[in-house]
C-alpha cells in the first residue's frame, strides 16, 4: 500500500513547476506594488514638509512659487461635484435601461460596445470634444460648467458599466419572481433590484470620482485656469484645479521650491486614496450584509 | 366564451420553440375550474415550458417563441393588454426556492402592497393566513423580520408558496415544488393543496408520479414535447391507459 504515496518522477516535476510558477507570479505582484510604494514614499518624503493647514487654506503667492493651494483645491471640488451631478443621474438611468428594459438584440449589443469603446477614448480627445461642444457650441465659454461636463462625458461610460455590473449581480430569479407576481419592471427595480445593487453602484461612483479628480487634459482648455487667485462664485466662472496646478508649477513656472510641487501631488493623491479607502470600506461593509 | 364558466385554461395547438428548437409541439388540453391538473413526464418533456406559456413568461425569456392559442378565463393571453393583471391571477412556484432578499413579512406582503393594500392590519392578516397555509407560520412567526433569503431551502420554498398565495390567485402553477422540501413538510403542503382546490385551480408539474396520484384529479403525460395522454389520474394507475408509453412511465419502466 505504501507505494501509492511514493514520490514519482512526475510528482517531482509537478512540484518543481509549482514552485516556479508561484515564484514568477509573486515576483510580478512585487513589481506591481513597488512603483506605487516608491511614488508614495517619495511624495511623503519630499512633499510632507510642505503640508500644513496654511498650505491647504491659503492662496498661491509670488507667481506661484510660494503660498498655498486653496483655489486649486476648491476648484477641484467644484469640478468633481458638478461633473457628478451631470454624470450620475444620466449614467444610472442609462444603465437601468440597458440592464432592466432593453431587449437583448443587435442594437443593444452595439450600444454596449460603443460604451466600452467610449471608455477607451483618450482624454485629450474628450478635451477637444468639450471645447467644440460645451465651450463653443453651447456657448458656456471656458467655465466650470464646460469643464465639468467634459469630465462628465468622460466619466459616463465608467459609471454606466459599473452600474450595469452591479445590477446584473442581482440574480435573475429575483426579477422573475417579482414579474410573476404581476410587478412592473419599475416596481421590481425599486423593491428588489436597486436595494441590492445600490451599494455596488455607489462604490463604482466613488472610484470614478477619484479618477475625475486627477484628470488634467479634459479641463485644460475648457475651464481650468493657469493662475486665478480667487474662489469661483458660479459654475460660469473659471477656476484653478489641483491637477493643472501641479502641471503648471512643475513645468511652467521657474524657481519653484522643490517641496511645492511634491506637496501639491501629495494632496491630490491623498484625496484619491481617501476616496478609494472609503469605497473599499464600503464594499467590505456591503459584503458583511449580503442578503443571499 | 363567457368569463366565469367553462374551463379556466384552454390550450390549442401550443408549440414552444427556443431559438428554433421545439420544446413543445402541438399540445391541446384544458384545465377545469377547481381541479388539480397533474402533468408528469421525464426531464425535457416540455412540462416547464408549458407552464411558462400560461402566464406569458416568454416576454422575459429571450429566444422563447410561442405558437398556438392559450386562453385564461376565456381571454386569449396573447392579446391581453394588461399582462400584470394576468400574472397577479396566476401564482407560480418553481423547483428552486426564491426567497426574495426582503424580510419574511415583506416577501409575503409584497404582492398585496403592489396591488394597493396599504393598511398594516390588513397586511398582517394576509401574511399570517398565507404563511399558515404554506405550513411555515409556526416556524417563522417569531422572526418575521428576518431575511427570507437566509431561511433554509425547504423554508424558502414554503415562503415562495406563501408568496404565490398572497396574490390571491385563481390559478396556481407548481413546478416540482417539493424537490427542496423534506417529505414530512411535503405531505403537509399536499394536504393544504387538497384544501385549496375549493378556492382555486392548480396545475401541478411533478416528476414524482405518486405525488400526481395523491393529488391530481386528472393527469397529463408529456413525452418529448408531446402530450401523449390525458386521463383521470386513477385510470392511469389502474391500467386504464390508452398508450403503452404512459403505462411504462407510470410503472417505472423508463424515465
Amino acid at each position: 500500500m505504501s507505494s501509492m504515496f511514493q514520490r514519482t518522477a512526475l510528482n517531482a516535476r509537478n512540484e518543481q513547476r509549482e514552485r516556479m510558477v508561484r515564484a514568477v507570479f509573486g515576483l510580478m505582484t512585487v513589481l506591481l506594488v513597488l512603483p506605487v510604494l516608491i511614488i508614495l514614499g517619495l511624495l511623503v518624503l519630499r512633499g510632507g514638509p510642505a503640508l500644513s493647514i496654511e498650505f491647504l487654506f491659503s492662496e498661491p503667492e509670488k507667481g506661484m512659487t510660494a503660498g498655498g493651494i486653496l483655489p486649486a483645491l476648491v476648484g477641484t471640488i467644484w469640478l468633481v461635484a458638478v461633473s457628478l451631478v451631470a454624470s450620475v443621474p444620466i449614467g444610472i438611468a442609462a444603465a437601468l435601461y440597458l440592464s432592466e428594459y432593453a431587449k437583448d438584440n443587435w442594437l443593444t449589443r452595439a450600444i454596449n460596445l460603443a460604451i466600452i469603446n467610449l471608455a477607451g477614448v483618450p482624454s485629450i480627445v474628450h478635451a477637444l470634444f468639450g471645447v467644440g461642444a460645451f465651450v463653443l457650441f453651447f456657448g458656456f465659454g471656458t467655465s466650470i460648467l464646460a469643464a465639468s461636463l467634459t469630465l462628465a462625458v468622460m466619466a459616463l461610460p465608467v459609471v454606466i458599466v459599473a452600474t450595469r455590473e452591479s445590477l446584473q449581480a442581482v440574480p435573475m430569479a429575483f426579477r422573475e419572481a417579482c414579474w410573476n407576481m404581476g410587478a412592473t419592471r419599475w416596481q421590481t427595480i425599486r423593491k428588489v433590484v436597486l436595494p441590492n445593487s445600490i451599494s455596488g453602484i455607489l462604490t463604482g461612483i466613488i472610484l470614478e470620482v477619484s479618477r475625475t479628480a486627477g484628470e488634467t487634459a479634459p479641463i485644460m482648455f475648457t475651464g481650468a485656469a493657469f493662475f486665478l487667485p480667487f474662489l469661483p462664485n458660479t459654475v460660469m466662472d473659471q477656476t484653478m484645479a489641483l491637477s493643472l496646478h501641479l502641471y503648471v508649477v512643475t513645468t511652467q513656472v521657474p524657481n519653484v521650491p522643490e517641496h511645492l510641487p511634491y506637496g501639491v501631488a501629495l494632496v491630490l493623491i491623498l484625496i484619491v486614496l481617501i476616496l478609494n479607502a472609503t469605497s473599499i470600506a464600503f464594499r467590505t461593509w456591503l459584503r458583511g450584509r449580503k442578503k443571499w | 366564451m363567457v368569463a366565469g364558466t367553462g374551463p379556466l385554461v384552454e390550450v390549442r395547438d401550443l408549440t414552444i420553440r427556443y431559438g428554433g428548437r421545439a420544446a413543445l409541439s402541438g399540445v391541446s388540453l384544458e384545465v377545469r375550474r377547481n381541479e388539480i391538473f397533474g402533468i408528469i413526464g421525464p426531464a425535457g418533456s416540455g412540462k416547464t415550458s408549458f407552464l411558462r406559456a400560461l402566464n406569458r413568461m416568454d416576454e422575459f425569456t429571450s429566444g422563447m417563441e410561442i405558437e398556438g392559442r392559450v386562453t385564461f378565463d376565456g381571454r386569449d393571453v396573447r392579446n391581453l393588454r394588461n399582462l400584470y393583471a394576468l400574472r397577479r391571477r396566476i401564482g407560480v412556484v418553481f423547483p428552486l426556492p426564491v426567497g426574495l432578499p426582503l424580510t419574511v413579512y415583506e416577501n409575503v406582503a409584497l404582492s398585496p402592497r403592489l396591488s394597493g393594500v396599504r393598511n398594516k392590519a390588513d397586511l398582517d392578516v394576509i401574511v399570517e393566513r398565507c404563511l399558515r397555509r404554506a405550513a411555515l407560520w409556526d416556524e417563522v412567526k417569531d422572526r418575521l423580520g428576518a431575511l427570507g433569503s437566509l431561511l433554509s431551502g425547504g423554508q424558502q420554498q414554503r415562503l415562495t408558496i406563501a408568496r404565490a398565495l398572497s396574490q390571491d390567485p385563481q390559478l396556481l402553477l407548481l413546478d416540482e415544488f417539493s424537490i427542496a422540501v423534506d417529505p414530512v413538510t411535503t405531505m403537509r403542503i399536499e394536504d393544504v393543496l387538497k384544501d385549496l382546490r375549493d378556492e382555486l385551480t392548480i396545475v401541478l408539474v411533478t416528476n414524482l408520479v405518486q405525488q400526481a396520484r395523491r393529488l391530481a384529479d386528472r393527469t397529463a403525460f408529456f413525452l418529448s414535447g408531446e402530450c401523449v395522454e390525458i386521463a383521470p389520474t386513477e385510470d392511469l394507475f389502474t391500467g386504464g391507459t390508452r398508450d403503452a408509453r404512459t403505462r411504462d412511465y407510470v410503472e417505472g419502466r423508463f424515465g
